[in-house]
């Protein structure tokens, strides 16, 4: 039987998965933080304009953009087989479609910094 | 010792001579320490001998008397009467057609195990004068988990993927075959991912996770499928970017 080629989006899915674990609650306390205006001199504006300036951030920023939407498309892609939509190929595409312009938009803003 | 008088509801199918399966209604009185087999047994025993189950072992090992135990893949010898209330509603494994009662037809199964070869395919031969092979117990716990699975199939009647997708290998098969691919002494890898890295093998599990509530050995096949995935995730990235590494 032929090798899969199901590891092309299973490896970011999962990339994308271990990271949100560990991004989501650090985004929800700093979330909570800057809500109750406990805003930490490290993440006021100008600081994280300059950090994103960095060609480095750059990088890292657009790749967790990236691993993070498609992680959400390949997810939601599985639980719209197991919910009955059968329409896997049109699924997977338009789902992707939209992590990777997700991406794409990111990288735009990211280059005009 | 208290007794306690037990309803069950109890699937009954025989295909030949029925058109559909129907529940059955047995009310016996039962030691309130008996488990769902021992109160099956003294049904066939004292009420209804045409009552037809698998069991073998009454002990958690031999893996025979899986069934649906309020909408729940459990073993019969392992699910107590203390922890059920009102009517108990007995049917054979989800998933799996029926030969007859609460006994399947398990030939599915029996073929994809066959498919990954569950058995140790040594890395180099060796001559008997050489003695036995060595295990350090850090080889030996990469795997030991993997061998405690007794093919009793709840994962199977639990897995919504298998449900769905008859053709998935699922995960008793998939662990047995990584239990194998882990083991020191094995060179069996490549011929098994023949089956498991297919789009039918490992790539189906879409890890609910619901094979190791119900495993009763504490397999964990959801941990064996996800660590076969990103083997074979590795495997696949080695192989397309990087193909001047093959063999
Ligand atoms: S993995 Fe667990 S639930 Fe599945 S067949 Fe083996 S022992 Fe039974
Ligand atoms: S009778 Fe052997 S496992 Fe239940």
């Amino acid at each position: 039987m032929a090798q899969s080629s199901k590891p092309i989006v299973w490896g970011p899915f999962a990339a994308g998965g271990t990271l949100t674990a560990f991004l989501t609650p650090a985004l929800m306390v700093l979330t909570l933080l800057a809500a109750l205006g406990y805003t930490p001199d490290l993440l006021a504006y100008e600081r994280l304009h300059a950090f994103a300036g960095s060609w480095l951030a750059k990088l890292a920023l657009a790749g967790t953009v990236f691993l993070t939407l498609w992680s959400a498309a390949h997810r939601l892609r599985i639980t719209c087989y197991d919910l009955g939509v059968r329409a896997d190929t049109l699924v997977a595409t338009l789902l992707y479609s939209a992590a990777l312009a997700g991406t794409a938009a990111a990288a735009l803003y990211l280059s005009r910094i | 010792m208290s007794e306690r008088r037990v309803e069950l509801e109890v699937l009954r199918y025989h295909p030949e001579t029925d058109a559909a399966p129907r529940f059955q209604r047995y009310s016996v009185d039962c030691r309130e320490e008996w488990v769902v087999l021992d109160a099956l047994n003294h049904v066939k025993e004292t009420l209804d001998p045409t009552l037809s189950y698998r069991w073998s072992c009454h002990m958690a090992v031999c893996g025979s008397c899986g069934m649906m135990i309020n909408g729940e893949p459990r073993l019969a010898c392992k699910s107590f009467l203390r922890d059920y209330q009102g009517v108990i509603r007995v049917e054979p494994l989800a998933h799996f057609p029926i030969e007859r009662d609460l006994v399947t037809v398990i030939d599915d199964f029996m073929a994809k195990l066959k498919r990954v070869k569950p058995y140790l395919i040594p890395a180099q031969a060796r001559a008997l004068e050489q003695g036995e092979y060595r295990q350090t117990p850090a080889e030996l716990k990469r795997y030991k988990q993997f061998t405690l699975c007794m093919n009793c199939m709840l994962c199977y009647a639990a897995c919504p993927e298998y449900g769905l997708i008859p053709k998935f290998i699922g995960p008793a098969a998939i662990s047995l075959a990584h239990r194998y691919n882990q083991d020191s002494r094995d060179g069996g890898r490549a011929a098994r991912q023949e089956e498991i890295a297919a789009a039918e093998g490992v790539w189906e599990c879409s890890f609910t996770g619901a094979c190791s509530e119900v495993c009763p050995e504490h397999v964990d096949p959801a941990a064996a499928l996800q660590q076969v995935k990103i083997k074979s995730t590795v495997d696949w990235y080695l192989a397309h970017l990087m193909p001047w590494l093959k063999k």
